[in-house]
């Protein structure tokens, strides 16, 4: 059964999917951004669980073991990072963005904001 | 390993903007305005330099390794003509469209903010040069993701209710694809183990021959493919697209349509030819679903535009007909095809900004309205937009001698060359589109020179924009032209840059 070896990467997939639905599809701003993030997460989750291997550990050198077979490979890790990073830096704008038409419209409905900013503009 | 100095140019243009950002963010808007102009000047003669090299000695293609790691392990940069075309040509339009538009960002933006405005679009600039040389697939995404933000910034930078919504509506858009292609580079890295381009072309080559993980690498040619479309904006992911480009401030809207979207369209390109490989491409028939997207974009973008009553929504729909030419010339999947989408591109990059400059300065000079009605007239009031405005849209409707006539010759002869279905297809679609555009275009300049309505009151001060907005259109203008006129031998090059590529 591939599906109890590969586990995580399922739940990753699973994850990918319920999260870029959400920011396509529900109208309220907050959600879409929750959707952002488990869309993001869920594609770190896939990277890492990829990026380990069992029995191995992180590549640091103790009890000086040079043999390669013994480590994982830190790359994986350093793109999850790095990725965490830019996720972070979009999730902020998206809520800063959010907080702006708040104050403005008082709703979190996309669809609201968008129709009222096009009545607001013609008077 | 040494390299001779100029090869040290791309990475210069990727440092300066980025170092020239952080700067400016404390700078007061006024030296704020002119550090980003000099800068931008600077990246500008230093890409015209590498451009002239490499066409001029024909210097081989080159991968410069970043902090002197050898290949595998170290981050890299490539240059070739290509790139050296690409950047120059990026890094003029976004110098001329700052300039153009600087009194409508005084005009437009909030005073304290003028500083922050020009730190986003030095920002900007880097991540485009970034995407253009970088040789890394996880670097291209991290400055993809610059380019989707500081894209953000630049339309929300005009404070009102409109711009924001059209940054929000813009940021899901944008998200989504970022989301999709992201999880393609991961997929990829996953199958080959590597992160520099011509390493994983090498891994994938011999999966591909293997025919070990078919499956998984179908999958990821389409997240890639369809990610990047729609970050570009590719017909049926373009609802953004109008309420963006039409409500920002001008230098915002020619930045946006002409080079964040291009940005996406030339790292596609690069992906296949640098990282998936065209034959491998071929086979997973995405080309096919390009194509059809792109075919059904030309005639539905402008449709769109027919309708419109609003000159810069207009220009915004037009953009997604264009976008759909240049999709249309990868969806053909031969050299020749690609030659004219990157030509395309480079006509289209250069002719949307100018229109979108002239048209926020026509609309100036019609008592700041933006529809037809009031417009009658401004091409008397505003006479060089007047002219730049005429200009970019005979470029637009194909007429000889200008940028948007030769991209249609090469789009038609690479059908052409391709021959069976496909060419007739796009002969077809061509001649519709050509025939839609040139009635909404031409009726606009129709108007622009038509007595104003009864009783209307125009201020002739506001037709005259100032030295920046004049010339910055001027040489707008010769650049169209000369585009035009040197079509063939930047086809040349473009074809050279290909080959260099593969």
């Amino acid at each position: 059964m591939n599906g109890l070896v590969n586990y995580e990467e399922m739940a990753a997939m699973i994850l990918f999917g319920i999260g870029f639905t959400t920011l396509l599809l529900n109208p309220n701003l907050v959600k879409k951004i929750i959707g952002f993030s488990m869309m993001d997460s869920a594609v770190y989750l896939f990277l890492a669980a990829k990026g380990y291997i069992t029995g191995r550990v992180a590549p640091i050198v103790v009890d000086s073991i040079q043999e390669m077979e013994h480590y994982i490979n830190p790359i994986p890790a350093g793109l999850v990072l790095t990725g965490i990073v830019v996720s972070v830096s979009v999730t902020a704008l998206m809520l800063a963005l959010t907080v702006r038409l708040y104050r403005r419209y008082h709703t979190l409905n996309i669809d609201e904001i968008t129709r009222m900013s096009k009545k607001e503009a013609e008077h | 390993m040494t390299h001779p100095l100029w090869q040290s140019i791309p990475f210069f243009c990727i440092l300066l903007p980025l170092g020239s950002a952080a700067v400016t963010t404390v700078l007061p808007g006024r030296i704020a305005k002119w550090w980003a102009a000099i800068a931008l000047t600077v990246v500008t003669a230093l890409s015209t330099v590498l451009m002239v090299i490499f066409g001029v000695t024909g210097a081989e293609s080159y991968a410069y390794s970043m902090g002197h790691y050898p290949a595998p392990w170290g981050n890299e940069i490539r240059a070739g003509q290509l790139e050296a075309i690409a950047a120059h040509f990026f890094s003029l339009i976004m110098l001329l469209s700052l300039l153009g538009g600087m009194r409508k960002i005084d005009e437009h933006v909030t005073k304290s903010k003028h500083g922050l405005y020009y730190a986003v679009l030095l920002l900007l600039t880097a991540a485009l040069m970034a995407q253009i040389y970088t040789n890394d697939i996880f670097t291209a995404y991290v400055f993809l993701e610059i380019m989707t933000i500081s894209g953000c910034a630049l339309i929300s930078a005009r404070n009102r209710g409109l711009n924001i919504v059209a940054a929000t509506r813009y940021m899901i858009m944008n998200l989504l694809g970022s989301g999709l292609f992201l999880l393609g580079i991961i997929l990829l890295y996953d199958l080959t183990g590597h992160l520099l381009m011509p390493n994983i072309q090498e891994a994938v080559r011999a999966l591909h021959a293997s025919g070990e993980y078919a499956l998984p690498l179908n999958v990821v040619v389409a997240l890639i493919s369809v990610g990047l479309c729609v970050k570009s904006a590719l017909f049926p992911f373009h609802t953004w697209v109008p309420d963006a480009y039409g409500y920002s401030t001008p230098t915002s809207s020619a930045v946006l349509s002409s080079l964040v979207s291009k940005g996406y369209i030339f790292l596609l390109i690069k992906i296949i030819y640098r990282v998936i490989g065209m034959d491998v491409m071929a086979d997973t028939h995405i080309f096919n679903v390009l194509f059809v997207f792109a075919l059904v974009g030309m005639v539905m973008g402008s449709l769109s535009a027919i309708r419109q009553s609003d000159i810069r929504r207009m220009i915004a729909f037009s953009s997604v007909a264009q976008i759909g030419y240049i999709y249309a010339g990868i969806g053909l999947g031969t050299d020749a095809g690609m030659m004219a989408a990157v030509f395309h591109m480079l006509s289209h990059a250069v002719c949307k900004s100018m229109l979108f400059l002239a048209a926020g300065g026509l609309a100036d000079a019609s008592g700041n309205s933006k529809q037809f009605r009031d417009l009658r007239g401004s091409g008397f009031r505003s006479p060089i937009a007047g002219v730049a405005f005429t200009v970019g849209a005979l470029s637009m409707v194909g007429f000889p001698f200008l940028g948007g006539f030769s991209s249609k010759v090469n789009l038609a002869m690479a059908a052409a060359g391709h021959g069976g279905m496909r060419a007739l297809l796009v002969l077809v679609f061509l001649a519709v589109s050509t025939a839609l555009n040139t009635l909404y275009f031409l009726r606009t300049v129709i108007t622009l020179y038509r007595k104003p309505a009864e009783g209307a009151q125009y201020s002739p001060e506001r037709g005259r924009r100032g030295f920046c907005f004049n010339g910055a259109l001027v040489l707008f203008i010769c650049v169209n032209i000369g585009l035009g006129l040197f079509a063939p031998s930047i086809a040349d090059a473009i074809l050279t840059g290909l080959a260099q590529f593969a």
